[in-house]
C-alpha cells in the first residue's frame, strides 16, 4: 500500500473544518477593503490624461511657419493597414512640396506608430486624443482640417519621440 | 355589516401600505444596497448617477426591463413558462400576510394590529414555512418549462436544495418554539422583551437556521440553482424582460423575509433597547409602535447587509459539499439542538 493520499480532509485543521471561523476571517477582509480609497475615475467629469508615451489619434503637426508635412509619402507606404492617403503639390515656397490631400481613414488605422517613426520630417505625430467616437463611416475618414494641431499641443510627445525613438 | 365592511378597508389599506413599503424597502432599496456594497468591497464607487448616490438606479432598471422584449423561447411550456415568475413572486409577497410588523396600537376603542391580517395569526411561523417551501415551485417549473437543459439543471439542484435544506431549517425553528411555548410570531417577540433575546438561549439553533436561511433563499454560498459560470443563467436563462424582473424582486424579496424572520425569531424583533417608558411611550400609542417598526426594519436591514456581505465575501459551494453540508452538519445539529433544548426546558421546569 504505497498510496499517497492528500484528500482535503487531511489538510484542513480542526478549525478550518469547522468553516466557521475562516468565513469569519474572509469576511474582515472584504469589510477592511470597503473602506480602503476607491479606484473608480468619475469618466466624463475626471479625465485621464495619457503621458508622452501613448499613442492616440495621428496627427499631423503645424509649424509657425506651417504645415511640416512634404507630402514625401513614406508614412503612407509604411502603414500596414492601408488608412493613410497622401497627395503631393507643389508650391513657391522654401519647402516645395506640401500635401494636398492628406487622410488618415480611422476605421482602419491600427494606432501602431510606424507612420510616425517612418517620418522624416516629424511631421505626423501621435497625439493624446483618445476620444475617437464618429456615429457615420465618412466621419471616420479625418481630412487636413481635422489633422492638422499646433505644435505646442503635442510638446510631450515630440520630446518623448527625440529621447526614445 | 358595518363590522365587516371597517374590517375589509382597514384590511385593504393596511395591505396596500406594507406591501407597497416591502416593494419599495425590500426589492428597491435591497438591489440598490446590492450593488452598492459589491462596488465597496471591490474598491468601486457603484451606480452613483441617477438620483442623489445613484439611489434611483432600481427604477431605472424596473423601467429598462418593463421596455424589454419579452421573449418566449419556440420550444418552451407557455403556460408554466408564464406562471412561474408569478408563482415566484406572489408566494414571496404573501408571506407578509402574516408577519406582524409591531406592537397592536389603541385606535378609539378599537385595537390595530401591524400587520396586514387581523388580528395576529397565532400559528404564523407555520404558515411562513409552507410558503417558502411552496416558492420552489416557480424556481422548478421556470427551469422545467424553459425546455433548456441548464435551465432544467438550475431548477433540479433548486428543489433539491429545498428539500435538504428544509428540514434543518424546520428543526432550528422548534427549539426557538420550545423556548417560547407558542407559534404565534407577535407572542415570540413579546417574550424576548427587551434583552431577552433567543439567540442567546438558541446560539446553535440561530446558526443552524441561517445557514439554512442562506440556502432557501438560494444566495451565496448556496446560489447554485443559478450558478453562472456552471449554468448560463440557471433557471432564469430563458426569461427576459420583466418576467426575468420578477424573479430578480422575488429573489430580493425572499431574502427580505428571511432577514425579517430571523431578526423576528432571534434578535428580539421589535423590542426597544430600553423600556418605552424611559422615553415617554406608553404602551399602545401608535407612536411606540411606529418606533418598533423603524427599528425592526433597521435590524432587518443589517441582517440583509450580512446577506450581501456574505455573498461578495464567500465562494460558491460544490454540489457535493452543499448536501455534504446539508444531511451530515446541519441535520444532526439541528437534532442535537432540539434534544439539548427540550431537556433543558423539561428540568427547568
Amino acid at each position: 500500500m504505497n498510496r499517497i493520499e492528500n484528500t482535503e480532509h487531511q489538510r484542513l485543521t480542526f478549525w478550518e473544518k469547522l468553516y466557521l471561523p475562516e468565513i469569519a476571517k474572509g469576511l474582515g477582509i472584504t469589510l477592511r477593503q470597503m473602506f480602503k480609497p476607491k479606484f473608480t475615475r468619475q469618466y466624463p467629469e475626471e479625465r485621464w490624461e495619457p503621458t508622452g508615451s501613448y499613442r492616440g489619434r495621428p496627427v499631423l503637426v503645424l509649424d509657425e511657419d506651417g504645415e511640416r508635412c512634404v507630402a514625401c509619402g513614406l508614412c503612407s507606404r509604411v502603414c500596414p493597414a492601408l488608412a493613410i492617403e497622401v497627395q503631393a503639390a507643389e508650391t513657391e515656397r522654401e519647402k516645395e512640396r506640401y500635401p494636398e490631400k492628406f487622410e488618415i481613414n480611422m476605421l482602419r488605422c491600427i494606432f501602431c506608430g510606424f507612420c510616425e517613426e517612418v517620418c522624416p520630417e516629424e511631421a505626423i505625430v501621435m497625439s493624446k486624443d483618445y476620444e475617437l467616437v464618429f456615429t457615420n463611416r465618412e466621419d471616420g475618414i479625418l481630412g487636413k482640417d481635422k489633422l492638422l494641431v499646433p505644435i505646442h499641443k503635442l510638446q510631450d510627445r515630440l520630446e518623448f519621440l527625440r529621447e526614445y525613438k | 355589516m358595518v363590522e365587516w365592511s371597517f374590517l375589509i378597508i382597514e384590511f385593504l389599506i393596511k395591505a396596500l401600505i406594507i406591501l407597497t413599503l416591502i416593494l419599495l424597502i425590500a426589492a428597491a432599496f435591497g438591489v440598490y444596497l446590492e450593488r452598492k456594497i459589491s462596488a465597496f468591497i471591490q474598491n468601486r464607487i457603484g451606480p452613483n448617477r441617477v438620483g442623489p448616490f445613484g439611489i434611483l438606479q432600481p427604477f431605472a432598471d424596473v423601467i429598462k426591463l418593463f421596455l424589454k422584449e419579452d421573449i418566449t423561447p419556440y420550444a418552451a411550456d407557455k403556460f408554466f413558462h408564464r406562471i412561474a415568475p408569478v408563482i415566484s413572486l406572489g408566494v414571496a409577497f404573501s408571506v407578509y400576510a402574516v408577519i406582524p410588523f409591531a406592537d397592536p396600537f389603541k385606535y378609539g376603542d378599537k385595537l390595530i394590529y401591524f400587520s396586514i391580517t387581523t388580528p395576529d395569526v397565532n400559528i404564523g411561523i407555520l404558515f411562513i414555512l409552507a410558503l417558502t417551501s411552496v416558492g420552489v415551485y416557480g424556481i422548478t417549473f421556470a427551469g422545467w418549462s424553459s425546455n433548456n437543459k441548464y435551465s432544467l439543471l438550475g431548477g433540479l439542484r433548486s428543489s433539491a436544495q429545498m428539500i435538504s435544506y428544509e428540514l434543518s431549517m424546520g428543526l432550528s425553528i422548534v427549539g426557538v418554539l420550545l423556548v417560547a411555548q407558542t407559534l404565534s410570531l407577535q407572542e415570540i417577540v413579546q417574550k424576548q422583551a427587551l434583552w431577552n433575546w433567543n439567540i442567546f438561549y438558541q446560539p446553535l439553533g440561530f446558526i443552524v437556521f441561517l445557514v439554512s436561511a442562506f440556502a432557501e433563499t438560494n444566495r451565496a454560498p448556496f446560489d447554485l440553482p443559478e450558478a453562472e459560470p456552471e449554468l448560463v443563467g440557471g433557471y432564469n436563462t430563458e426569461y427576459s424582460g420583466m418576467k426575468f424582473g420578477m424573479f430578480f424582486l422575488a429573489e430580493y424579496a425572499n431574502m427580505f423575509t428571511s432577514s425579517l424572520i430571523i431578526v423576528l425569531l432571534f434578535f428580539g424583533g421589535w423590542n426597544l433597547p430600553i423600556p418605552p417608558e424611559w422615553i415617554g411611550l406608553e404602551p399602545g400609542s401608535f407612536w411606540l409602535s411606529l418606533i418598533q417598526f423603524c427599528i425592526l426594519i433597521f435590524k432587518t436591514l443589517l441582517m440583509v447587509f450580512f446577506f450581501i456581505w456574505v455573498r461578495w465575501s464567500v465562494p460558491r459551494f460544490r454540489y457535493d459539499q452543499l448536501m455534504y453540508l446539508g444531511w451530515k452538519v446541519l441535520l444532526p445539529l439541528a437534532l442535537i439542538n432540539l434534544i439539548v433544548t427540550s431537556i433543558v426546558i423539561y428540568i427547568l421546569k
